[in-house]
């Protein structure tokens, strides 16, 4: 099935990928510092896995936004949306002036979660309550199978949104009507807003767990562009079984005063902390 | 009703393939003639209702026309949010069908009982709630809610119930449909109870009292015409329901009435204004501030409007 669809993706290098995963960065630091966004911690910890997707994997064009047969993007974890804005701006799915400019003021778009997709080009899902768009993405999936579409629906989860049953039911659903056409990361940074994930509920061993749920399971390191590449290119789907992406991250990834502190879920950067934060990141600011 | 709801999903799964049913691992072999004409298109999502309505608002966003059945508790309260969410602030075309509604599964216990569904799902911006009164209406009520494309929730009796429409009535939704006419009181009914009120009006005919007896098979959107033609024609309205009285079809004519009957210009009671949300989401981000100047309830607008309203 694979190779029938046409990649609409340019050959891109990993050297590439990791220099716009910079760029994305210092954006969403710069982005946070201006408007006084939270959740800069979960953008960082997941930005490696949502570059590789948009600019390397996923069949989308900003030119045909609702085509029927491009493959979908859930950001179940929707506090992420800043990294996501960032993502699909420089996807040209709209002009990155809106975002800069006024439009996270009144009467906008762009607020701390992904807008319903009629609002905003590039948007398949509104999240922000956990538990719902992997849920949500598997009815993506099936629809897809029905429709003899060959589509394929990714989704990045956090580890707290685990906690949720919801994404354990649509786990037992996918696996029970062998959906192949379903990837989930599990941006597993080990903390979720106030406490270490695994501290708060068990969730290890995790990979074992969407194993015996019936999933394709991997465990990756998921801030190293090499690891997520090649996983992705790895993926079998024609074998009945959805995949989960167990991925390694550290919670704020890029800024050594950010990096596994969390504080920075909440916490947003003072124009200092804005100009440090890209000269670590390599970038001029 | 619930036998009766299965034969015309198989005629709609025949007639289109965008067509499916999700159930909640409840209808033991009531779907069989259903599965024989669309195997793929039956899927049982297990004893799992919030995943079962993020997977159909899911399938409604891609191009199919999810219907999804279970017992009413487990269709509406059990997973309300995916509804709000999912269903509605997506704008997908889901059908929710809840069977045994109201005291239908009066043995079962108030577990399954559901006296306050329409209420709930009445709040949630975009969403329709049809309650027919018979299979023939529940017929009429799915056809019309699947061409409607809006996300549209059915509350259904379980079997056995009688038929009301000796043909077949016009039936749009929004639209009540008059069963009987009558001069001294207006009887207003929704759902399976209709035939209590039918009951009820024959009697009181018997008495020398003429009922007239309406489905009010929509709760929402609410037909204001017929309302307004009602209230001004009769001097007595009973309203009927197998449904608590906070926000079902009295709380939504009680608020209709607020807003077109006492809040007339010129009527001798006083006038009440009402400061709240819309039947609409936030499609925007801003401050709280800017939400309540949105919505008309921040300081600046209730001002205007008593000031309006004393000018």
């Amino acid at each position: 099935m694979k190779d029938k669809m046409a990649n609409k993706q340019d050959k891109i290098s990993i050297e590439e990928l990791e220099k716009i995963a910079a760029e994305i960065r210092g954006n969403i630091i710069e982005y946070s510092g201006k408007t006084k966004t939270p959740h800069l911690g979960s953008c960082l910890s997941c930005t490696d896995m949502l570059v590789a997707l948009y600019f390397s994997e996923l069949r989308i064009s900003s030119d045909e936004p609702h085509d029927p047969d491009r493959d979908r993007f859930i950001l179940s974890k929707g506090h992420a949306a800043p990294a996501l804005f960032q993502v699909l701006a420089k996807k040209e799915f709209f002009p990155a002036e809106k975002l800069w400019n006024s439009d996270h003021e009144n009467g906008g778009m762009f607020g701390e979660h992904p807008p319903a997709p009629a609002d905003l080009p590039g948007i398949e899902a509104a999240t922000g309550s956990l538990g719902h768009g992997m849920p949500m993405g598997l009815g993506f999936a099936m629809a897809g199978r029905l429709k003899k579409q060959n589509y394929r629906v990714f989704a990045i989860l956090g580890d707290g949104e685990c906690n949720e049953g919801s994404i354990w039911e649509a786990a037992l659903l996918a696996a029970g009507q062998k959906v192949s056409s379903l990837v989930a990361f599990i941006d597993y940074n080990k903390w979720q807003a106030t406490d270490r994930s695994q501290q708060v509920m068990a969730l290890d061993p995790l990979v074992e767990k969407w194993k015996s749920f019936g999933w394709d399971a991997f465990e990756i390191d998921g801030n190293d562009m090499h690891s997520i590449i090649k996983t992705l290119s790895e993926l079998d789907y024609s074998n009945g079984k959805p995949k989960a992406i167990v991925a390694h991250t550290i919670k704020g990834k890029g800024v050594d005063f950010m990096q596994d502190d969390n504080n920075w879920h909440y916490r947003t950067p003072n124009v200092d902390e804005v100009a440090e934060a890209k000269r670590q990141l390599g970038l001029t600011s | 009703m619930r036998n009766h709801f299965a034969k015309v999903m198989v005629d709609l799964a025949k007639q289109d393939d965008r067509v499916v049913l999700l159930s909640g691992d409840i209808g033991n072999r009531l779907f069989d003639n259903l599965k024989d004409v669309a195997p793929d298109r039956v899927i049982n999502c297990g004893i799992a209702e919030q995943n079962m309505m993020s997977v159909a608002a899911g399938m409604g966003m891609n191009g199919l026309l999810p219907v999804v059945y279970t017992i009413t508790p487990f269709t509406t309260y059990r997973c309300l949010e995916q509804i709000r969410v999912g269903a509605c602030y997506h704008e997908s075309p889901v059908i929710i069908v809840g069977t045994g509604s109201g005291m239908s599964y009066t043995s079962l216990g108030p577990t399954h009982h559901s006296m306050e569904d329409m209420a709930v799902l009445r709040t949630l911006p975009g969403m329709q709630v049809i309650a027919p009164a018979d299979s023939v209406e529940l017929e009429l009520a799915l056809k019309s809610a699947m061409q409607s494309g809006k996300p549209t929730y059915i509350r259904i009796g379980k079997k056995g119930e009688p038929i009301l429409h000796e043909t077949i009535p016009q039936f749009s939704i929004g639209k009540s449909i008059n069963l009987k006419q009558g001069t001294d009181v207006a009887m207003l009914a929704t759902g399976v109870v209709v035939s209590e009120a039918i009951k009820a009006a024959e009697e009181l005919e018997s008495r020398g009292i003429s009922v007239s007896v309406d489905s009010f098979h929509t709760i929402k959107p609410l037909d204001v015409e017929r309302l307004e033609n009602i209230f001004s024609s009769f001097k007595t309205v009973a309203v009927v329901e197998e449904h608590g009285k906070i926000g079902g079809l009295y709380g939504a004519i009680s608020e209709w009435a607020l807003e077109s009957k006492v809040n007339q210009k010129n009527s001798t009671l006083p006038r009440v204004l009402s400061f709240g949300g819309k039947d609409t989401f936030l499609h925007a981000v801003g401050t709280q501030a800017f939400a309540r100047k949105y919505f008309g309830f921040d300081s600046q607008s209730i001002i205007q409007k008593i000031c309006e309203e004393l000018a």
